[in-house]
């Protein structure tokens, strides 16, 4: 039976990964697989609506998918049947960095100029959304996951240290976690933010972000480290290892740093979409990356506007995106904490 | 039981009749006009008495004192409160009498002679004469209370002078003559002697009138008068009875018994709370909103206004401004860019204004090119040039001005530095976020870096006023007045609006002393054709030197319930506001105050 449930439990996860994996997969070849240049504007079509896939024309079934070209009319748009453009694999279109090592301009499907093929719709400015939802997805989750790994590495050292040496250090440093726990972390990001310079490119401003609110939550993952630190380390086998002239340094690496690895997996899980949503919560507030990046808060920001948030549903796109997102780290780590508790 | 059940019906019912009684005697009826009042008599309007109109406010009121408020929500309910000498019609654009009901101009346009109207009172009933406008402008132009009206008052450093020569009549004299001087009256409120005089000599007049003041404690002249404050929801005005304006059929006016200015707090809640029908009348629509008000149709019934350009323009400053002590090093070394006129003339030629009008108004919008745009027809120099967009042309400029492309396509000036500055803007302000984004792309086409910075208001205003800590700004200006003479703080170089350089102690250039010189006579002048012909040149020189980039100007849009008669908005500010005494619920008592 254990052996079942256990087997039971490993699937799933396999089924996550590799879900996470596709997800992340999309996000990193966002240059191929997005169709159009995620800045560039087509002024002559301001919040068109997705473009609708065809398979039929007046006379017959076509194989290929095509599209016609939105027209502008006076209460939005209109298809123009004069016109269809069948969809291709494989086109030539706007350049971009290939993983950002060469230039490429071939992407994984397009239409012909003029047409346009706008998935997901165009923004404010006839952006493709599609394309932006992939590019804004790479900002998005690369800060969740350097957010992670910043809090994951601050929180475990902190835990470490305090669970292994204890005493006053140990009682300094979980005051210290205490004192960080009750912060208020939006507003608190909110008010760190604000005293960032303005005049900093997207880059930096990507990297301050993901350093300022992965320094913030070292807090919870520290405790809990420091628990399982602190009751390894009165195992018998570590009791050995110390009696056999085990350094410090050794003990940890070799014996109580592996018993951390299943709780530092179950918060990387936990954290990531945690952090995507504080990157997408500072971008909406326009504190995050700014135009023309962009980054699903960013994204968002449009639908303060009520006109737009009930005017333009596509537009909501990216808020999709970060719920699917944010449920599969979520499956994944409540299957790796079932995991965890069940060995 | 079943006595005291009735006994509790029975004084439901009693306290139900007391506060019906309570509630019909709570509005004023409007007294019938007295033999001995000369009122005015507003020929073409008529209505029906009854009901209460709810107006949406995106901030509370910071006081009620006419004489110190600087913010627009302020003067909002103050304008509905209180009355001036003469005002400008919002419809015609034209001035006519109000608490005055005539005046004379001498003849070299320095004396004018104001007679004001007999036997009319104050909201409180008081009688209302000469030594309240003695007093009203003693105050208006006392350094102590620095109103901001003052400076309208003070014309070549000296003050006009007021006397009384009869007690309804009172003259005034301008150390000069000054252009559509009659104008200048439309704004200053005129006070209460009996109610403000003691706070004024015990020096806390600005502490009086502020929100916390009894409704006893405030008069004045308006349509209305105070009743009810509730702090952070509701302000509640009520009719003021006294009033000194009739309808054709010699009716009293306002016909509304009351007028609530809800708080609403931001732009979408006055939307929603309009289009839910808790408020019967909206102004400063943006176009995406009047769309929606206009194809929703979830409102029962509501009558929508686009009455084409308004009198604000948009456009992006350049910090040009001496740094000098600032330790703004980095922005100093960019200004050699800003005040090349040629680096002006290249980003003013690549901008798409079309663009910006589709995108940020879509059609509810006009592109510019100068400070006056078509919505002022009276000062609009026709003669102004529209080039259409030519990146070819920007490119030349710049070529000519010693900058160059590198291979990437970045723009470098001679020196090799590329060409990167931020451009700053209101974050609370769509439309202007929205501008910066277009123009960020736009130049991106001339190879330069631009970075949008979007700034909470108070921030963005320090930086543009104060701390000079910023390259480019987009900011909007207008909308106050169509007569040039409110922009004579913009344009004089020692205007404290002269956003490009701010606190120059001489014009930096000789286009500004040229403006300096013809804004200060237009001033003067007293001939209209005259005094345009010279506000035509200073249009043509703003139009060739740039200080300001000219982008584009919202529609003036605004919205009220379908019931409302006498809705007549206006292109001047306040756009739906400004006749709230005519104004009147169609069908009378039987609907009003349903809401």
């Amino acid at each position: 039976m254990q052996v079942r449930v256990r087997c039971k439990m490993s699937g799933k996860i396999t089924w996550l990964i590799i879900l996470l994996v596709g997800l992340h997969l999309l996000l990193l070849l966002a240059g191929f697989v997005a169709p159009y240049d995620p800045a560039a504007q087509n002024r002559e079509l301001p919040y068109a609506p997705p473009t609708r896939l065809h398979l039929w024309d007046s006379s017959r079934f076509h194989l290929r998918p095509f599209v016609y070209p939105w027209s502008p009319v006076d209460d939005g748009y209109r298809e123009d049947r004069s016109q269809a453009y069948p969809v291709h694999a494989f086109v030539r279109g706007d350049s971009y960095r290939f993983l950002g090592l060469f230039e490429s301009n071939l992407h994984l499907f397009g239409v012909e100029n003029p047409g346009k093929c706008l998935l997901l719709g165009a923004d404010a400015f006839g952006r493709d959304e599609f394309s932006r939802v992939l590019y804004g997805g790479q900002i998005s989750v690369a800060a969740g996951i350097v957010a992670t790994a910043v809090t994951l590495f601050v929180g475990s050292v902190i835990g470490v240290v305090a669970g292994y040496y204890g005493g006053w250090i140990d009682e300094t440093l979980m005051g210290t976690t205490e004192l960080f726990l009750s912060l208020p972390w939006l507003y608190f990001l909110l008010g760190v933010r604000a005293f960032l310079p303005l005049h900093v490119s997207a880059v930096r401003t990507f990297f301050l972000l993901t350093c300022v609110i992965g320094l913030i939550g070292w807090a919870r993952p520290a405790r809990l480290v420091r628990g399982v630190v602190l009751s390894s380390r009165t195992r018998n086998y570590v009791s050995a290892a110390r009696g056999f002239g085990g350094a410090d340094f050794y003990l940890l690496r070799r014996h109580i740093a592996p018993e951390t690895f299943g709780v530092l997996l179950t918060q990387a899980a936990m954290l990531v979409p945690r952090y995507i949503a504080a990157e997408v919560a500072l971008s909406f507030f326009g504190l995050g990356v700014n135009e023309p990046t962009a980054s699903w808060g960013n994204m968002l920001s449009a639908l303060q506007q009520y006109s737009v948030l009930i005017s333009y549903g596509w537009l909501l796109a990216p808020a999709a995106a970060l719920f699917v997102t944010s449920v599969i780290y979520y499956l994944l780590a409540d299957a790796l904490h079932s995991r965890l508790e069940s060995r | 039981m079943n006595v005291i059940a009735r006994l509790s019906l029975l004084v439901c019912l009693l306290a139900g009749v007391c506060v019906a009684g309570a509630s019909s005697a709570e509005n004023p009826a409007p007294e019938n006009p007295g033999k001995n009042e000369e009122l005015q008599r507003v020929a073409d309007t008529s209505g029906r008495y009854g009901g209460h109109l709810t107006v949406g406010q995106r901030a509370e009121p910071k006081t009620l004192n006419p004489v110190i408020a600087t913010d627009a929500v302020s003067r909002e309910v103050i304008g509905r409160l209180n009355a001036d000498l003469i005002e400008i019609n919002r419809a015609t654009q034209q001035t006519e009498p109000a608490l005055a009901k005539s005046w004379k101009t001498s003849a070299d346009g320095r004396i004018f002679t104001l007679q004001l109207r007999r036997g009319i009172r104050f909201s409180d009933g008081h009688a209302f004469d000469a030594d309240d406008v003695i007093f009203s402008f003693a105050v208006y132009m006392d350094e102590n209370i620095d109103s901001p009206q003052r400076d309208l008052l003070i014309i070549d450093g000296k003050p006009m002078t007021v006397a009384k020569i009869g007690p309804y009549t009172v003259r005034f004299t301008l150390p000069r003559p000054y252009a559509a001087a009659e104008r200048i009256f439309d704004g200053l409120a005129m006070l209460p002697r009996h109610l403000l005089e003691k706070p004024y000599r015990e020096g806390k007049f600005a502490q009086a009138w502020s929100l916390n003041a009894q409704p006893s404690e405030i008069a004045g002249l308006g349509p209305f008068r105070l009743k009810q404050y509730v702090p952070g929801q509701r302000i509640v005005a009520e009719r003021n009875p006294y009033y000194w304006k009739v309808d054709r059929d010699n009716h009293r006016l306002p016909y509304l018994d009351e007028m609530v200015f809800l708080f609403v707090g931001t732009e979408n809640a006055q939307v929603l709370r309009f289009e839910a029908g808790e408020t019967d009348i909206i102004s400063r629509l943006s176009s995406e909103n009047f769309n929606l008000l206009a194809h929703e149709g979830t409102r029962v019934s509501s009558q929508l206004a686009d009455l084409g350009p308004s009198l604000e323009y948009n456009f992006v400053v350049f910090n040009q401004n001496d740094l000098t002590g600032k330790k703004l090093d980095a922005i100093a070394r960019k200004q050699v860019w800003f005040r090349d006129l040629k680096f002006r003339q290249a980003v003013n030629a690549a901008i798409d204004r079309d663009g910006i009008v589709r995108l940020v108004y879509g059609t509810r919008g006009t592109p510019l090119w100068g400070n006056v745009g078509p919505g002022n027809k009276l000062w609009i120099n026709q003669a102004i040039s529209h080039p259409q967009r030519s990146l070819e042309t920007a490119r030349q400029l710049l070529k000519s001005a010693g900058f160059s492309w590198k291979t990437n396509g970045e723009l470098v000036d001679g020196s090799g530095e590329t060409v990167d500055f931020t451009i700053v803007t209101s974050s609370s302000n769509a439309q202007r976020m929205k501008m910066a984004t277009l123009l960020q792309d736009d130049l991106s086409h001339l190879g330069m870096q631009v970075h949008v910075v979007p700034l909470e208001f108070r921030a963005l205003i320090d930086r543009v006023f104060q701390s000079f800590d910023y390259d480019a700004a987009i900011m909007g200006l207008g909308g106050g007045d169509a007569d040039p003479n409110p922009e004579m703080n913009v344009w004089m170089s020692s205007g404290t609006s002269h956003l490009w350089n701010l606190g120059e102690k001489q014009p930096a250039t000789d286009w500004e002393r040229e403006i300096d010189q013809l804004m200060q006579r237009q001033m003067v002048e007293l001939d209209y054709n005259q005094r345009k012909r010279t506000y035509d040149r200073v249009q043509q020189i703003i139009s060739e030197n740039l200080p300001f980039i000219f982008l584009a100007t919202p529609n003036t849009l605004a919205g009220a319930d379908g019931r409302l008669g006498n809705f007549h908005p206006a292109v001047l500010d306040p756009n739906t506001l400004w006749n709230a005494d005519e104004l009147y619920i169609r069908g009378g008592l039987e609907n009003a105050g349903t809401r």
